[in-house]
This record gives C-alpha cells, structure tokens and sequence, in this order.
C-alpha cells in the first residue's frame, strides 16, 4: 500500500481523488502541468460547475478524466471540433482544450488551424514532450530534427512545428509558451486563457523521459527540468516566428506569453447575424 | 418561402433535401455542423438561413470529421443536433459515429446517397451505402437508420429520427439517396402542437448525489439517464470503455457489459423502433422488399405484375436498421418468392435471406438513375414462372 503523505491537498477539489493514482511514468511531466489547471481552475473566479474538459488521445488526454469536472475524452484529434460544438450551444462555459502535442498538431492539426481562424472561444492547454508516448514514443510534429524515437531510428528527419508562431499564425488571440518547471508562470498564462475572449493557446514544454529524454541524451525528468532551467529565457516580447524549440544542448528555450490581442470572438452562425440587438 | 416560424404549417412544394431541413426545424433542431456536399448540400445551405431565424446555430466545419464530433459536443451540451451529407463524408464521420455510439450521444445524421464508392457520381443516385450505415464504424453496435422515399417522408422522417436518437441515446440515421433529396413534390407541415417530440431521460438524482452513477441503465430500456454540461453532475464522458461511474474499465469484463448493453438497448426495443409499409401483401406470392427512391419504381412494378394478375405485394423499408426480418420471416410462410431491387450490388438483399429460405432474388444497378420499374417486374415474372 503506497504511505498518504498529507491528508488533504489544495488542489483536491479539483481532481477526482478516487481516480488517483494516474496512469503517468516516473518523470512525466504531465501531472505537473494537470496541476497548474487545477490551480488555474480554482483561481479562476469561474464555479468549477462551469468548467469543461475536453480531450483528445495520448497520454496528455487522459488528463480530464481526473479532473472533477464534467469532461469528456473524445476520438484522436478531435476534441477541438467537440469542443467547438459544446461551446456555440452553450456559451456560458468555460470550455477548455488539454491534449497532447501529437493529437492536437499531426492528426488534429486541421482543426487547430480552423478553429484559431474562427476564433471560437475556447482554450487549448498543449503539453508538447516531442513524442507520441502512449504509444510508446515515435515520432510526431513537434519532434525536433535529429531526435531518436522508436520510428526515427536513425535520427528524425522532419522539420517540426513551431507551435506558438502556427497558432498566432492562424489567428489565436492569445499565446504562451512554458514549461513544466514554470509552474506559476504556466498557471497564469491559464487564468489569462481562460478570461480571455477567443481562442487562447498556451504550449507548455513537458519531459517525457521513458520515450524520449531517455534516448536523446536528456536523461531522467529531473534532467530535463534542470536543462529548461539553464537554458530557458523568458521574452514576451520574442518573435514567434524565430522560437523554434530544437533541444539543443546549448540551444534557448524562449518562453513567455507572446500574443495577447483582440478580435471579435466566433459565436456560430446564429441570431447574431441577423443584425439585431 | 421562409419566414421566421420555427414551424412553417402549411402546404408546400418542397424539394426532399429542403424536406429533411425542415423537419429538423419542426423536430426542434438547435445545431447543425456540416461540410458542404453533393447532393446533400441544399440541407446546410437551407439551415444556415434558417437556424439563426429561430433562435439555433449553424456552423460550417473545416470537414465531416469535424462537423461529426461537434454534433456530439453539441448534444452533449444539450442540443437537438444533426449533420448531413453524401457517401465520402459518410466515411469520414464513421469514427465519431462510433464515439456517439459509446458516449451515447442523440444526434441525426442524414446521408443524401449518391452513386459510390469514393467519389463516385456526386451528382446521380446510389443505395450503396446502407451496409456502411449499420457497419461503417468499428466495433458492434446498433444504430438506427431510416429510408425516406419522398419529400414529405424526408420531412417526417427526420422528425421521427431526432426522436428516436432521444429516446435511446444513439446517432440515428436518415438514408435519403440523391432521387429523394433533389425531387420536388407536396410537403405539408402540420401544426407545431401537433408536431411529436420525445424528451431525454433526464437524471433523477441532485448534482453532487453519490448513489447517481450516470451510465447506469436504472430502467428495462438500457437507456441511462442523460447529464448534459454545465448542470453541476461533473460527469467523466468517455470514449473508453467506462463502467457505470463513467470511469475508464478498460478491462474484458466490463467492457463486455458496456457494448451488450449498447446492443441491447436497440435489439430488445426492436419491434417499437421497426416500420414498414405494406402493399398488396395480403395474398402476395411474390413479396418486393424495396426503399428509398426504389421503392417508388417497385411500387410500379407491382401494379403492373398485379394487371398481369401475378399476385405481387410491397414490402417498403422505412426502417433499414433494425431490419424487419420478422416481418420477412411471417410472409414467407404466405409467398413463394422475393425479389430486391437496389441501386447497389447486392446489401439490403442479404438480410432478407437471412429471414427466408424461398428464392430471393436481387435487381441491381450500381447507380446513377432511378431504377425503371421494368427490371423490377421482369424479376417478378420470372420468379413466379
């Protein structure tokens, strides 16, 4: 039987305490992204009633099945268009997006795009760890060039997306980039999602040591974390075009929440087009 | 010809896509997502005028994948919500068909066929798309599917569907065919208090009730209650096999459980959800099992096999899915023989020989055209030869 270290956690009424312990690896950096939403969550002003969790596959998705929300756990890459239908019915909840880097970029990628162009009002949490690890760590669409995954056995070919420059590209409202060390800074750039009016993107860069530090020279989770503290710079002002996230051993990592403007928000084609007050 | 009415009770000269809009609207359809599609597209085009009149929201997605999973975000949040289209979105929304399935999520999907496979004849009719309806997403499971075969079918049809996806917590299909969609005759609406509408199972249970497990079927149907978002229930709903909590069970026995009772709830309840129209069945010898737009060119044939005095009957499919293989089996204790035309190679005719053990014999074109009612009555001469 694992020791209960503490009785009671801040966060417990935001996760379903019975599903506890998660699914995650030693090192992963999921659970401490999970709990920046969960503190995000609670420092919303937003009744936890109104909050929605929707997620696509892999392992970040299995996130808002421990989120004591009404969440829903979709198909793979498609959270994004469920959450749009969910929204334009009710507009009055907070309906958030948490998935993987591989489920929202590669097999959701056309509806990331679409629905940043719309501007539906939702926001899009993405844990990139440059793999698809559930399935046991191959390569997706962030993966840097040169990694080793389990189908890029000779190094990866690829050029990666970089998520922060596509989604201001196609229109988000506001974008951050993390990681999973920037606890604080990741649970604000949440808040500021979640208040904002459209389409809110925040990337935050998580280990995934089993499938993918491990086999790249990073090491263990604690490694990974020690290298977004040497070589992570915060700008806010940074071009997004130019943040590439390579790894790099002496490479920056620039973080920061980049993109915070305003355009009307996508509501459906509904009475509003009629023109009336 | 619109106007802001939700229910335009009247007569009207509506084409079966229009129909099928319409029927939406006077169902009480709140969300439409679609992609646009030959020949389907007169349903988005007509609804994205009509939804913001009265109150609904349309939204033109970047696919049918999307416009699939956003009906399914939409019911959940409490809509009536439907989609339409033609065979290669059909394929496109098979695995989010699957997630209504195990979320058990009410929404309609119409399918205007057109001839097939890929993309086929966008243009021209096809019935080939019937087997994918029932088959098309992985996994057992049961659907409903309906075949209009006119305007006004399409109209009450779709009425029918929403209220069938309501009542068991499934997707629901309307199989209308490209004849249908793009023919146009006399619709009447009825009044709006006279329009049916069943509602959702709703929990019996406050928000924050630890005894509510909400994908527990309480009652003989096997339907659950429905929670929909924001009411407070903080449900997990889950494309993973769940237990009744709503939990992932990603385990043989409770997954068994899940997908038998996602079964059960359409094969027990079968005989209430299963329509059909007879003609000229009485004294039949030869029974043609027809739907859709061949079904109008069967009920041609069977007038003329009747002048001939062949003793020919009409057996017309207004439910595809459940099939009414009793109905087959009950008349073959009265006929010699059937016959199936389809505008396809051969589907719906392999569940009515499942239901026989008489010559059942198929009319086949691959589509692109009405089928004349000539194949249709040469198929019945010969068999009573």
């Amino acid at each position: 039987m694992a020791e209960i270290a503490v009785a009671s956690h801040p966060i417990d009424a935001v996760l379903r305490r019975d599903r506890l312990p998660h699914i995650w690896c030693p090192g992963c950096g999921i659970g401490a992204v999970m709990a920046c939403y969960a503190r995000a969550i609670l420092e919303s002003g937003i009744p936890l009633d109104k909050h929605i969790c929707v997620s696509g596959i892999g392992c970040s998705a299995r996130v808002p099945g421990y989120m004591n929300l009404d969440t829903y756990h979709t198909t793979h890459g498609r959270a994004i268009p469920f959450a749009t239908g969910l929204k334009l019915v009710n507009p009055e909840l907070q309906v958030t997006v948490f998935s993987g880097d591989g489920d929202l970029f590669a097999i959701g990628g056309n509806h990331f795009i679409h629905a940043a162009r719309r501007n539906i009002d939702i926001n899009v949490f993405c844990v990139n760890n440059f793999n698809y690890g559930m399935t046991g760590g191959q390569a997706g669409p962030t993966t840097p060039m040169g990694s080793f995954t389990t189908t890029t056995p000779y190094g990866n070919v690829e050029p990666p997306f970089n998520l922060a420059a596509l989604a201001a590209a196609c229109g988000a409202v506001f974008v951050a980039r993390w990681t999973a060390l920037h606890v604080r800074q990741a649970q604000e750039a949440m808040q500021r999602a979640m208040q904002k009016k459209g389409f809110a993107f925040v990337e935050i860069v998580a280990p995934c040591p089993v499938s993918f530090g491990k086999s790249n020279d990073i090491g263990e989770g604690v490694d990974e974390m020690w290298m977004y503290r040497k070589q992570c710079v915060v700008n806010d002002d940074a071009d997004v075009t130019k943040i590439d996230v390579t790894m790099g051993k002496e490479a920056e990592l620039v973080v920061g929440n980049f993109l915070d403007i305003e355009r009307p928000a996508y509501m459906g084609y509904g009475k509003e087009v009629l023109g009336e007050a | 010809m619109t106007g802001n009415a939700r229910v335009l009770t009247g007569q009207h000269f509506l084409m079966g896509d229009v129909a099928c809009a319409e029927g939406g609207l006077a169902a009480g359809c709140d969300f439409f997502a679609g992609y646009p599609i030959t020949p389907s597209t007169e349903i988005a085009e007509r609804l994205s005028r009509r939804l913001p009149e009265v109150g609904g929201v349309f939204t033109q997605m970047e696919d049918e994948i999307a416009s699939m999973a956003a009906i399914i975000g939409a019911s959940m949040a409490g809509a009536r919500a439907m989609t339409a289209t033609s065979g290669p979105g059909f394929s496109l929304m098979m695995e989010n068909i699957g997630l209504a399935v195990m979320m058990e999520a009410p929404c309609v999907v119409v399918d205007v066929q057109r001839g097939s496979p890929s993309t086929g004849l966008p243009t021209l009719a096809g019935q080939a798309d019937v087997m994918q309806a029932k088959w098309g997403s992985h996994g057992d499971y049961e659907i409903v599917a309906y075949a209009p075969s006119s305007p006004q079918e399409s109209f009450d049809l779709v009425i029918k569907a929403f209220n069938t996806a309501d009542r068991y917590r499934i997707p629901v299909f309307v199989m209308a065919d490209e004849v249908i969609g793009h023919t146009a005759e006399r619709v009447t609406i009825p009044p709006a208090d006279q329009i049916p509408r069943v509602q959702r199972k709703r929990p019996r249970y406050a928000p924050g009730d630890e005894s509510f497990l909400p994908f527990r079927a309480e009652d003989e149907d096997l339907v659950p209650p429905m929670v929909h978002a924001g009411e407070g229930y903080r449900v997990n709903v889950d494309s993973l096999t769940h237990d009744e909590k709503g939990y992932p069970a990603t385990f043989a026995e409770p997954h068994d459980r899940l997908v038998r009772r996602l079964a059960a709830k359409i094969r027990q309840n079968a005989h209430q959800i299963i329509e059909y129209e007879e003609l000229l069945l009485d004294d039949a010898q030869v029974v043609v099992v027809a739907y859709g737009c061949t079904a109008r060119s069967a009920r041609r044939a069977v007038a003329l096999a009747r002048q001939e005095g062949i003793r020919a009957g009409l057996l017309r499919l207004i439910t595809l899915w459940p099939f009414a293989g009793q109905k087959v089996w009950e008349l073959s204790s009265q006929a010699a023989a059937f016959v199936v035309p389809e505008l396809n190679l051969g589907q719906m005719i392999t569940q009515v020989e499942r239901f026989t053990s008489h010559p059942v014999v198929g009319v086949n074109h691959a589509g692109g055209a009405i089928m004349p009612p000539e194949p249709i009555l040469d198929a019945i001469r010969e068999v009573v030869m």
